[in-house]
């Protein structure tokens, strides 16, 4: 069994019947080798959740079959629950608890011996900076604290391979990065970990491989490096003083850029390029050559939009959702809510 | 934060459980039952709501009744505050079942009963946990309530062992009833909702019973649903018990009927709450 990757999943297919039947997973195929780090990237309701809620035994598929360690999720799942931690935004602990409290309820749940539970939570706590607020019930804790308190209890039977369900929605950036390197250490310590993010920025830091799915299906794969070399490194946003402009500022800027013809949106016209700075430039020089008036310049990474526009033609289409929160570094379009998890609840 | 003096040392488990015979497996699901048991109990006495339902209350209701009605309501052969307490027992354990509904439902919505499905714990352990906390609490509620009513004169006519038999069969029909509320908040969209949704069931069996008033005051058509539904049953039951009034226990039909409601309850009630747990999510 040593041969078996972490995490593999043929052709899985989930379908929610409801007032409108949802597939959810319309036949994803993955892999995640021992010790790496995949990164599964897409915009709310493209599956995402439903994925990890299979692979980690919550949910049963309609088809297809999935193995962790090479245990089947379905019939052997008491043993795969046996081997996975799973933390994330829909799977949390108690906030009426204290982190003690909650790490240690986890580790009985775990089956872990009574004392080796309190030791081990101590361990995590200190190692998760979180010490101090160890008493303290849930409630009290920030954002980023909830967050690390809610890794640290699924790690605490130490489990080889680890689902992280978009581990850092909704953190501010100081928080997001704390985070990531927690992450990083698991990882370098062997740990596989599966995680799921709407942030390219996310999934670039630190996916080894990151598989893109949008409506339940696997739309593109690599490493994140391949994908950027499809993209382009950077963004230039022009905004202009109105759609006509812009589409003459597209004509005269086409030549500049050597690949992909500039994209309009708006009153906008957007290059995507490698080198960003240098180009921009040359950008404002252009226009300025031609006597256009420019009413503003961004220069931003590619996001999970530019991702999308590039692998689909399309922006990732996303139900408008409540309580939207723009990710810590690039901008996004992409509304962050309960779409998802709307998709992986309907029946 | 101190990410690179991270010691995960990841061992590989042997994917085989500790042992995994029967007897281990039920060992287990009685130790996760006890742990879930021991959460639900913590959570109770952090949560304002169910402290204020589970004492506060209480001890308002007997204090209320006693000195607000007393004076007005005229019971035979005895004192309002003895016909008084095996009312406020029922109605009290039947208004902190509402709590068994609201905590299901916040545990299912806010993500922690997912996170329980991904831990290798038995998977009884979510609803007996649940039901068992509730029987822990409920034990201390009769006890304060019992407490209360002692101090402004209550006093049990019978003996100590037919008292206990009283506590005892108030608590089997709470259990009985805790769920059906489980059944209520599996089935709620929300915590809110489960509120909601209990309120309607508790209010006209708890008020049109025999918890404060004799259903003979009521009128016609009203006392023949009051007089029959388990509620009542289970008062006046124990209320015989502690007041005496019948001459043996055997001979008790209302301790029958009531033990009988309970026990159809919980046989109902339970294979329909685990099967709604299972679809739950």
């Amino acid at each position: 069994m040593a041969d078996h990757p972490a995490v593999d999943a043929h052709d899985l297919v989930k379908v929610f019947r409801g007032k409108r039947e949802v597939r959810a997973l319309d036949g994803v195929s993955l892999e995640v080798a021992r010790g790496t780090v995949l990164g599964l990237l897409g915009p709310n309701g493209a599956g995402k959740t439903t994925a990890v809620r299979i692979l980690s035994t919550i949910l049963a598929p309609d088809s297809g079959r999935a193995h962790v360690l090479g245990h089947d999720v379905v019939h052997e799942a008491g043993t795969v629950r046996r081997l996975i931690g799973l933390a994330g935004q829909y799977a949390t602990v108690d906030e009426n608890l204290t982190g003690r409290e909650n790490i240690k309820m986890v580790g009985r749940l775990t089956h872990m011996p009574k004392v080796a539970t309190a030791a081990r939570a101590d361990e995590l706590l200190d190692q998760f900076g979180l010490t101090e607020a160890a008493n303290r019930t849930l409630k009290t804790y920030s954002g980023g604290m909830r967050r690390r308190l809610d890794l640290a209890a699924a790690l605490v039977g130490r489990p080889p391979v680890l689902f992280l369900d978009e581990p850092t929605t909704g953190l501010d950036p100081q928080s997001r990065q704390d985070l990531w390197a927690v992450i990083e250490g698991l990882v370098r310590a062997g740990t596989t970990v599966l995680l799921t993010t709407q942030y390219l920025e996310e999934a670039d830091r630190l996916a080894d491989r990151v598989v893109v799915i949008d409506h339940g299906r696997v739309i593109a794969e690599g490493t994140p490096a391949e994908l950027k070399a499809d993209l382009g490194t950077t963004v230039i946003s022009v905004t202009l003083s109105d759609p006509a402009a812009a589409q003459a500022a597209a004509d005269v800027l086409g030549p500049l850029v050597a690949g992909k013809p500039p994209v309009l949106d708006g009153a906008s016209v957007e290059l995507t390029v490698e080198d960003g700075p240098r180009l921009a430039a040359d950008v404002l020089r252009t226009l300025d050559q031609h006597q256009m008036v420019v009413a503003g310049l961004a220069l931003r990474e590619p996001s999970l939009d530019d991702v999308f526009l590039s692998l689909t033609g399309h922006r990732a289409e996303s139900e408008p959702a409540a309580g939207a929160e723009p990710p810590g570094g690039a901008p996004a379009r992409v509304p962050v809510g309960a779409a998802d998890r709307d998709g992986a609840r309907a029946r | 934060m101190t990410a690179t003096t991270l010691d995960h040392g990841v061992i590989s488990p042997d994917p085989a459980p500790a042992g995994s015979g029967t007897g281990s497996r039920l060992r287990w699901a009685v130790s996760d039952a006890r742990t879930v048991t021991w959460r639900n109990l913590l959570r109770y006495t952090r949560i304002p709501d169910s402290i204020f339902f589970s004492s506060v209350q209480p001890v308002m209701f007997v204090l209320l009744f006693r000195y607000v009605f007393g004076g007005a309501i005229n019971i035979p052969h005895t004192t309002y505050v003895n016909y008084l307490i095996a009312g406020v027992y029922v109605q009290t354990v039947m208004f902190g079942a509402v709590s068994t509904s609201v905590g299901l439902a916040q545990d299912l919505h806010e993500g922690l009963i997912e996170r329980f499905r991904a831990l290798p714990m038995a998977r009884s352990a979510v609803l007996a946990g649940r039901t068992t906390a509730d029987l822990v609490r409920n034990v201390g509620v009769l006890l304060l309530i019992t407490a209360v009513g002692y101090a402004v004169g209550f006093r049990v006519q019978t003996n100590a062992f037919e008292f206990v038999a009283a506590l005892l069969l108030v608590l089997f029909f709470a259990y009985a009833l805790s769920w059906g509320f489980a059944i209520i908040g599996l089935s709620a969209s929300n915590a809110e909702t489960a509120q909601l949704a209990a309120f309607p069931v508790l209010f006209p069996l708890t008020f049109a019973s025999s918890a404060f008033v004799p259903v003979t005051s009521m009128p016609g058509w009203l006392q023949a649903f009051a007089k029959h539904q388990p509620v009542s049953q289970v008062i006046d039951a124990s209320r015989e018990l502690m007041l005496g009034g019948s001459s043996a226990l055997w001979s008790m039909s209302n301790l029958w009927q009531a033990l009988a409601w309970s026990a159809g309850l919980l046989a109902v009630l339970a294979p329909l709450a685990v099967w709604r747990y299972r679809r739950a999510a």
